[in-house]
């Protein structure tokens, strides 16, 4: 073999090298952008930290479904979730392992009947119920996810679960001319 | 490079069609007519919104029944960060704080301030403010003040815009007299009759925002105006031109003018600022010279009275509040021949079931149609692909295809085809000889994208908030920890002492990680730091406050986490003494 095609040689690793490791330091530089795929199946999920999946939560649920678990256990998510699920992940989309129910609600606390015990505070998964020891308590509506885990510690039964009212927010409106309802069209 | 784009973004521009349609303009009922002033109604009513449905646009009444008001005296103060002040239209005594409104689906009475004219036509006005010796902020003060939405139809507050316009440093102020919809014919007798109110309030403007330049955009169907206006245009302090663009509909689009007066194009979800323009109506700069030069707030309006149904059409100034029934009549309304009543323009319009409503700030014409001058639309038949909206479009997308999407529930696709780019002009819809209400389908499609945006925010903050709850539990356990060993040594000294002489020794459990634990807390304390960061930066760039609530919540997951580090460090340095 001659000189230039060893040096040739040399230059390509060289070069080879210098990419990959640019590459490498890049891809970890700009990391950010990119989740995982537990973030993914997280992202999916509806949030409401209901534990119904067997789970105590919806990303130790994203976790086991990573690891292999069954996309069909969340029914606050329903069908629309298992679809995405399914889609994400190349599986095969399931029926729905227990009740269908992916109608929004809120828990609402009769406030008269609250004893105030605590117990409804201590189960909500994200600090929605407001109130302190024998003092009446009360849920931050727009924050409730509707899990229904404070229905079952309260004593006296005085939580119901509600459907929720479409937010605020969610209605366009900030101009005059956001479509709301049928205009009229077609005329000449 | 540089050039390259340039001469691309141009070659583009050129290649694009223009889009639009040219609907019969049936101007002529009302063009020439002047601007008529109505006798003044016995009542009128100024709606308020009172935060359900809209917690932006929130106004409270300061006034009480029976309280006596003069025209121009505040009767109700802004809550919400869209909302404006609202002031008595007329003068006389309050005689409720709601209304009965007939075409409410359920809740019959909607709050309002209804006031019973006394006709003694007292007034209230603001102290005139000398506009050039003004700083911007007190000019731009006083629109606020004045209450004073935006008179084209969006209805968006003006001082909001201009204080937008301010601070994005525009270089253009367009003046947006194109009036494109049929029947409409307020812009023009404004110029025609008020050109130097008009001229004035864009010179206020431009002098609150810090624009360079002003832009006239005018149809050539308002030869009229356009000449009053080039009369006045030296008298403008800074320099203006007036550009005189070809009739067609829906030139008057925001996005369409300012593409076709400046070149310049607004991409998805850029708004005209960002492009360095800010765009008003002739009308609101009339209100504005109004308000600052004169100190007169926003109580009347001019809108065009037309249609077949009306003996005599025409413009009018009314007084906010005044309802339809009160102005059409006047107009000399035969019901026999009333088909049905829009208010706006046919085009974007929307029908009106009752007639005892009031009129508003964005009430820019009431047509008062015969049956065979707008007949009820043809029943929708299937969309057969033909093509035809495509080339209408004036914001160069395919509705076809958008309806294809929509109909189908995939709304990403339509989005990702440039759904949010549609101005809902209703090109489409004229075109379509199907009869598709495609405008309309197209506002929903983006309804429900926002819905679910929406909702996926509330996700992502309930799962914040499920972290934080799971840090803090974490945190109160490391703590917990951390006193129980401190509590359990204390006992161990104890008993050393007393044992001394024994010399025996607890073997403790394997040696602690010290230094592992020390990198968790480091770890912790930048992530701590990065999440303050993050929040401070949010707050200067003046993020909503659901945004600002979920940077705290993520705040304080990464405090609770950096407890829980400190609390297990110091469990592992007090049991590495103790070994």
């Amino acid at each position: 073999m001659s000189l230039a095609s060893l040096v040739g040689v040399a230059l390509m690793v060289g070069l080879i090298g210098v990419c990959g490791g640019l590459l490498g330091w890049l891809n970890r530089r700009f990391k950010d952008g990119e989740d995982g795929l537990v973030e993914q199946i997280d992202a999916l999920l509806p949030q409401t930290q209901c534990g119904q999946c067997g789970y105590p939560g919806c990303r130790p649920y994203a976790e086991a479904v990573e690891q292999g678990e069954a996309i069909n256990r969340c029914p606050p998510g329903g069908e629309a979730t298992i679809l995405e699920l399914a889609e994400l992940l190349g599986r095969e989309p399931l029926a729905l392992d227990g009740d269908a129910d992916d109608t929004p609600r809120v828990a609402f606390i009769r406030e008269d009947e609250c004893i105030g015990c605590t117990k409804c505070i201590q189960a909500c998964p994200v600090d929605a119920i407001l109130g302190a020891s024998k003092m009446m308590h009360t849920v931050i509506a727009h924050e409730c996810t509707g899990c229904d885990l404070c229905i079952a510690p309260c004593p006296v039964d005085c939580i119901d679960m509600l459907p929720r009212e479409p937010h605020p927010h969610w209605t366009p409106g900030i101009i005059a001319s956001d479509r709301t309802t049928e205009t009229l069209h077609g005329s000449t | 490079m540089a050039v390259l784009e340039r001469l691309w973004r141009s070659l583009a521009a050129r290649a694009r069609p223009t889009g639009g349609v040219m609907p019969p303009t049936r101007k002529s009922q009302t063009r020439d007519l002047g601007i008529h002033t109505p006798p003044l109604p016995a009542r009128v009513t100024l709606l308020l919104e009172d935060g359900r449905d809209q917690p932006w646009r929130e106004v409270q009444p300061i006034v009480r029944p029976g309280q006596y008001v003069r025209a121009g005296e505040p009767v109700a103060r802004a809550v919400g960060h869209l909302a404006l002040p609202v002031h008595a239209s007329i003068s006389g005594h309050v005689s409720a704080l709601c209304m009965h409104d007939e075409s409410a689906p359920d809740g019959q009475h909607r709050p309002a301030v209804v006031i019973d004219a006394d006709g003694a036509s007292q007034h209230q006005w603001l102290p005139a403010l000398d506009w050039q010796a003004a700083l911007p902020d007190e000019i731009i003060q006083r629109i606020a003040d004045a209450g004073i939405a935006g008179m084209g139809g969006g209805g968006f507050p003006a001082h909001l815009k201009i204080r937008a316009a301010r601070q994005a440093s525009i270089d253009t102020l367009v003046v947006n007299a194109a009036e494109c919809e049929p029947y409409l014919s307020v812009d023009d007798q404004t110029l025609r009759r008020y050109a130097d109110r008009v001229l004035s309030g864009a010179a206020m403007v431009a002098r609150a925002t810090g624009a360079a330049a002003i832009v006239i955009g005018i149809e050539d169907d308002k030869p009229e105006a356009a000449s009053a206006v080039r009369d006045r245009l030296g008298e403008l302090p800074c320099p203006a031109r007036l550009e005189v663009i070809p009739t067609r509909y829906p030139s008057g689009g925001e996005r369409q003018l300012i593409e076709r007066l400046l070149g310049r194009r607004l991409s998805t979800g850029q708004l005209p600022v960002d492009a360095g323009v800010l765009c008003h109506n002739p009308g609101t700069l009339a209100a504005i010279h109004d308000a600052v030069a004169l100190g007169k707030p926003m109580i009347e309006r001019t809108l065009t009275l037309a249609g077949r149904a009306l003996d005599r059409p025409g413009n009018v100034s009314a007084r906010l509040g005044t309802t339809i029934e009160h102005l059409l009549i006047d107009a000399g309304l035969d019901r026999a021949r009333l088909s049905r009543v829009i208010e706006g323009g046919p085009m974007m319009g929307q029908a009106i079931s009752s007639l005892s409503q009031p009129i508003t700030q964005t009430t820019n014409g009431l047509i008062a149609a015969t049956e065979t001058e707008l007949p009820p639309p043809p029943r929708a038949r299937p969309c057969i692909r033909c093509g035809d909206c495509q080339p209408a479009c004036p914001a160069g997308l395919a509705p076809q295809q958008l309806w294809w999407h929509a109909q189908a529930g995939e709304d990403q696709k339509a989005e990702a085809n440039g759904l949010f780019d549609c101005i809902e002009c209703g090109a489409c819809d004229y075109v379509c000889p199907s009869h598709l209400p495609l405008a309309s389908g197209f506002g929903e499609a983006k309804q429900r994208l926002r819905t679910a945006r929406a909702e996926s925010a509330r996700a992502d903050q309930a799962r914040h908030r499920f972290e934080a709850r799971q840090a803090r539990e974490q945190r109160e356990a490391a703590e917990r920890e951390a006193r129980r060993q401190a509590r359990r040594q204390a006992a161990a000294r104890r008993g050393q002492q007393r044992d001394a002489t024994s010399g025996s020794k607890e073997t403790s459990a394997a040696a602690p990680d010290v230094r592992g634990l020390r990198i968790a807390q480091a770890a912790a304390k930048a992530a701590a730091r990065k999440a303050e960061k993050a929040l401070e930066r949010a707050a200067q760039q003046q993020e909503s406050a659901d945004v600002l609530a979920d940077l705290e919540t993520q705040l304080s997951i990464a405090r609770e986490h950096l407890a829980a580090a400190d609390a297990r460090l110091k469990t592992a340095r007090q049991e590495e003494t103790r070994s």
